[in-house]
């Protein structure tokens, strides 16, 4: 069945939608906890904290954290290869342009593509900067995520690089959302109102949620 | 000679059919026939040529029974067939709605509109099988209209006083083809189907007296290539594009069945044309073709022109005295609903009398104000929206506020290839079938019979006669491109082709197509007379000699070249025309499609005369332009009794 | 009327092709776009010039033969087929560009002509009922709900143009198959092969080489026949289910 299934175009698609769902469930955890920064440096550090010690005594420290790493990796590299795949498949399928050029469907869906490399991009400098440090600005704290946010906020193309992304982010799951709905089957005439609605929602609230927390940096609110 | 000094050679009789009751007629010639060892089918190979509802679907069922097909249409698909296009629906005795229908009354109903000029056997035969062509496609999945209670909807139709019309919206035609083609795909998917799109026969294959094989040309390659079969069936439509405008597809032809008929098949009742009453009107000497609008519309609505000749005054503006309801001035009793002949005839009367409407005054209104005022804007959108959707696109004119126009045009052709009750023409293993032939529908069809004849045609009866031809001769020589009588038609083919392309001359093929159309029309149209049919019949040779001088065909033969596609189709045409002419001269009564102004009663109705020509008339060719022999074939009417229509 | 027209030329399919200008004049605005190329042709027949080829044939906007991009969109500016769009949707002066559809799975075999047999394999790999000739039941014996016997007649409205295709900015075929599909899958009739016929049509389209969906949404608009985006869907759920199906067996 994986066989057909990875073989299959649409198989392909389901894999995409289904990676997806589970990235995007992990985002609005990720998006919620981050929001703890507004209640101060002990708070959101605890939380940090915890997030490593969730699941004991039944899980050792940290297993739980590296078992969601281990899915969020597999997910990634999921998506991006189908992804990668699928978007050859489509090129490779209309090798000509047509010489009349005209604009064509809406920005999120032209932006997939392009989205998802900024995202990619975007997840290798976010884990180096604040998970391993080996990109961060001034000194990274080992266990003080909160002086680590600050001080990642407090430059310039920190902002911009996250909050470029964070919008991408937005884009990617207006579009994502619903698409994955339809490859699920989700769909349908009654349906499509409520999806897209639901789709620019989360779209909205991820986007704002996490941009949330540069901005309370750069408004002084977090420092 | 002259071509109209035709002679008269020896009857021409249907073998077929056996005696005895006719609801027994199918049953025994069935019993009768002989039957192909299944084992042994798979070496015989059979020809088809068409893939429309008659085409497709016989080339499915063969190939179910284990034949092994070979199958061309023109078209890049054999989905592309013209009776896609069917708008109303398919009669079938079913009875589903109680109201007295039976097989009987089908057979009845369909002699009688054909005129008495079709074989009783025959429609007898298609009445009985109306019934399981229905079980057939519902259960390939074709979406009939359905009640909600889940069965299928019917409706009346043409003019019948019983519902038996199935259904699918305003594309019947389509959802039957879809039918026959998707059992088509699975047999070529099966192997059992070789399947030629793009490809067009030019020639038939005859040796030693029986059909063997057909030239055709690869529309994209322009290779003229041979193939050959045990048996070979026409199922390649109508050819109501000799009139240049028609409601016909643009690039159906007659090619196939005139190349078999010069071969020596015989084409029966050529001038047999069915003119149906509610086409869009042209709009000018670009019109490449006419559109139709269900006949369903003169259910509500109303056909008048105004009173007075050349009255160029806005619908509205014209008061309700200076209207002339013609139709039902003249028809009380049927008003609107007169047979499609009729309502073509009188359309034409009162726009030759100068009081036609629109460009050119070749239009009469079709009226929906009283419906909408009685029924409400909302209930005729329900019940013809998609129609006045489509002559709203069409003609840029809101029907819902303007009046529609329309004119009569040339849609269907009764007649076709000489077949007995086997289908099989008058060339041994040559069979036609569908429009092709010409045994059905007489000298005029009834609304919903086409898909009807095309369905049981290609799924039930030739299946079941075509095995009969092949048991008796199992075993026929071999054939290669080297046979001296394969090499002739061959060469002779590629000769004409070379020829068209040769000419270089200053007119395009187009330009002949429609001079011919025009003096068709107007002389072997709706209403015929002898003066102007031989006008016609002196035209006609001189077009064609003119062709022959002054054709343009750019390009060459080994490319796809639509012009030289076309030009080719001409050649048929212009010697086709010619027959229909005298068959419309020879035949001095008015029947069905086919009006006499000679032949009259006194308040200009139809007179049929059947002591005369109580016969169909099927045609032998001799030469290019020479005169043609006539074999009489009697038409016998033990069940259904000719009388004279009346619809006053 | 006059126009100016950027045509798509190419000889055959081995040769490279490019835009070729032409004007014409005195066209009435009546003119369906396929007689306005008629025009054309005529005159380019009778300069010793061939002529353009384009496929058409019922030009009644029923048998799905014609198949022109006119200015970036398949079928042209309004929502119909090309043989029903007339000229009096373009304005006098205009420049109109025309092209053949475009996608790997639909080769130009000259000028605006294209091979669309991909079309007939992914139906015969599928798309039909078994139902040979004489093995049929009485006809009312399964009835159908009239909202199935809708819907499914909604997507048999289909007629095979490829418009979807030539609109999706990835070549895909989903459009045209899932109508095929959800025709028949949701009909009594079509149940026993409902599994397979939805495995095996995707395969075939896959095989052919068309592209992937990205719900772009632009093969339901270029539809002539109003097939909607949804159908999509309806064949993606269907294919999840067969999936699932094949793999418990």
């Amino acid at each position: 069945m994986a066989r057909t299934v990875w073989d299959s175009s649409v198989g392909k698609k389901t894999v995409m939608a289904v990676s997806g769902i589970v990235m995007l469930l992990y985002l609005v955890a990720h998006m919620i906890g981050n929001l703890k920064i507004y209640f101060g440096a002990g708070e959101f550090n605890s939380y940090a904290h915890w997030l490593r010690t969730v699941g004991e005594p039944f899980m050792h420290y940290e297993w739980t954290l590296w078992l969601i790493r281990v899915v969020l990796v597999a997910a990634v590299v999921a998506h991006a290869t189908a992804a990668y795949q699928l978007s050859r498949r489509d090129i490779k399928a209309r090798p000509s342009k047509y010489v009349h050029k005209k604009a064509r469907t809406s920005y999120a869906t032209r932006t997939m593509r392009w989205g998802g490399v900024i995202l990619g991009l975007f997840i290798v400098w976010h884990l180096l900067d604040l998970t391993t440090g080996t990109a961060h600005p001034g000194g990274f704290q080992e266990g003080h995520p909160y002086q680590n946010v600050v001080d990642t906020f407090s430059t310039w193309y920190g902002n911009v690089i996250y909050i470029v992304a964070m919008l991408a982010l937005g884009l990617h799951i207006r579009h994502g959302f619903w698409s994955a709905a339809q490859t699920l089957g989700a769909g349908g005439r009654t349906r499509e109102r409520v999806l897209k609605t639901a789709a620019n929602v989360l779209a909205l609230l991820l986007t704002a949620g996490f941009i949330a927390v540069p901005v309370g940096v750069m408004t002084q609110v977090v420092s | 000679m002259t071509y109209t000094d035709y002679t008269t050679g020896d009857p021409v009789a249907d073998t077929k059919a056996p005696s005895g009751p006719v609801h027994e007629r199918w049953d025994t010639r069935r019993f009768e026939a002989k039957l192909v060892n299944p084992a042994n089918r798979r070496k015989h190979t059979v020809i088809v040529v068409g893939t429309g509802l008659a085409g497709g679907s016989a080339g499915a069922t063969l190939a179910e029974q284990g034949y092994h097909v070979v199958q061309f249409c023109y078209q890049d698909s054999p989905r592309r067939a013209h009776s896609i296009a069917a708008q109303g629906g398919i009669n079938a005795a079913k009875n589903y709605r109680n109201d007295g229908d039976s097989v009987h009354r089908l057979f009845y109903d369909t002699v009688k509109g054909g005129d008495f000029r079709a074989r009783e056997s025959n429609v007898h035969r298609l009445a009985q099988i109306s019934v399981e062509i229905i079980d057939q496609c519902v259960a390939q999945g074709v979406p009939f209209a359905r009640e909600y209670g889940g069965l299928l909807d019917t409706r009346s139709f043409g003019g019948v006083q019983v519902s038996r019309t199935f259904y699918a919206r305003g594309q019947t035609g389509q959802q039957l083809l879809l039918g026959a083609y998707q059992a088509l795909s699975r047999q070529i998917a099966a192997g059992n189907v070789e399947m030629h799109p793009r490809t067009e026969m030019l020639d038939l294959i005859v040796v030693d007296g029986r059909a063997r094989g057909i030239v055709a040309r690869d529309l994209i390659t322009g290779k003229i290539d041979t193939y050959f079969a045990d048996a070979v069936v026409l199922a390649s439509g109508g050819y109501g594009n000799v009139f240049y405008l028609s409601t016909n597809a643009m690039n159906s032809n007659a090619t196939a069945i005139w190349r078999a008929h010069r071969r020596g098949a015989l084409f029966a009742n050529p001038c047999f044309t069915q003119i149906h009453p509610t086409c869009i009107p042209r709009t000018g000497d670009h019109q490449s073709k006419l559109t139709l609008m269900s006949e369903s519309l003169r259910n509500d609505g109303r056909i008048w022109v105004p009173k007075a000749e050349g009255d160029t005054r806005p619908p509205k503006e014209i008061p309700e005295d200076e209207r002339d309801y013609y139709l039902e001035r003249i028809y009380p009793s049927f008003g609107n609903l007169v047979p499609r002949d009729i309502a073509s005839r009188a359309a034409k009367n009162v726009c030759d009398e100068g009081r036609g409407v629109g460009p050119g005054g070749q239009g009469v209104y079709l009226d929906f104000s009283d419906a909408i005022a009685r029924m409400g804007r909302k209930a005729v959108e329900a019940k013809y929206g998609n129609l006045f959707d489509m002559y709203h696109r069409i003609t840029d004119e809101d029907p819902y506020e303007v009046p529609m126009r329309i004119y009569p045009a040339v849609h269907y052709t009764m007649g076709g290839l000489w077949v007995d009750y086997d289908l099989q023409t008058t060339v041994p293993g040559l069979f036609a079938i569908g429009e092709a032939n010409f045994s059905d529908h007489g000298a005029n069809r009834l609304g919903a019979s086409a898909l009807m004849q095309g369905l049981a045609d290609g799924y039930f009866v030739l299946p079941a006669t075509l095995n009969d031809y092949l048991a008796r001769h199992p075993h026929q020589e071999p054939l290669t491109d080297e046979h001296p009588q394969v090499q002739e038609v061959l060469a002779e083919t590629e000769d004409r082709v070379n020829l068209l392309l040769a000419v270089d001359g200053d007119r395009t093929p187009d330009s002949f197509h429609r001079e011919l159309g025009e003096l068709m029309w107007e002389f072997c149209g709706m209403a015929r007379n002898a003066e102007g049919l031989r006008k016609a019949l002196a035209e006609i040779p001189r077009v064609r000699e003119e062709f022959w001088r002054r054709i343009k065909v750019p390009g060459t033969g080994e490319e796809f070249n639509q012009s030289l596609e076309k030009a080719n189709r001409i050649v048929d045409y212009l010697e086709l025309a010619e027959l229909m002419c005298l068959d419309a001269l020879h035949r001095a009564e008015s029947c069905g499609g086919h009006f006499r102004e000679e032949s009259q009663t006194p308040d200009g109705e139809a007179a049929r005369r059947d002591d005369e020509f109580g016969y169909a008339a099927a045609w032998e060719f001799t030469a290019t332009g020479e005169a043609p022999v006539l074999h009489k074939e009697d038409l016998v009417f033990e069940y259904v009794h000719p009388t004279q229509r009346s619809y006053a | 009327m006059r126009l100016t027209l950027r045509v798509w030329r190419q000889r055959n399919a081995d040769t490279d092709g490019a835009m070729s200008t032409y004007e014409v004049d005195g066209i009435s605005p009546d003119m369906s776009f396929l007689e306005m190329l008629d025009v054309l042709n005529e005159r380019l027949i009778l300069q010793g010039e061939d002529p353009v080829a384009f496929d058409h044939d019922c030009r009644e906007g029923i048998c799905g033969a014609c198949s022109l991009v006119i200015n970036g969109d398949a079928h042209g500016p309004e929502r119909t087929t090309t043989c029903q769009l007339h000229m009096r949707s373009f304005r006098d002066g205009d420049t109109i560009d025309i092209e053949p559809w475009r996608a790997a799975a639909f080769p130009v075999i000259k000028d605006l002509v294209v091979d669309r047999s991909a079309f007939d394999r992914i139906i015969q790999a599928g798309g039909y009922v078994t139902a040979p000739t004489g093995a049929a039941p009485e006809a009312h014996a399964t009835p159908v709900p009239k909202p199935d016997a809708d819907f499914a007649f909604e997507h048999a409205e289909c007629i095979g143009c490829g418009a979807c295709v030539a609109a999706c900015p990835n070549g895909a075929a989903m459009l045209f198959t899932s109508a095929k599909v959800n025709h028949l899958n949701v009909l009594p009739q079509g149940a026993p092969e409902r599994e397979t016929r939805v495995l095996d049509m995707v395969a075939q389209m896959d095989a052919e080489g068309f592209g992937g969906c990205t719900l772009a949404g632009e093969c339901a608009t270029a539809c002539p026949k109003g097939i909607p985006l949804f159908s999509i869907t309806g064949m993606n759920k269907e294919w999840l289910r067969a999936t699932r199906k094949a793999g418990k067996r």
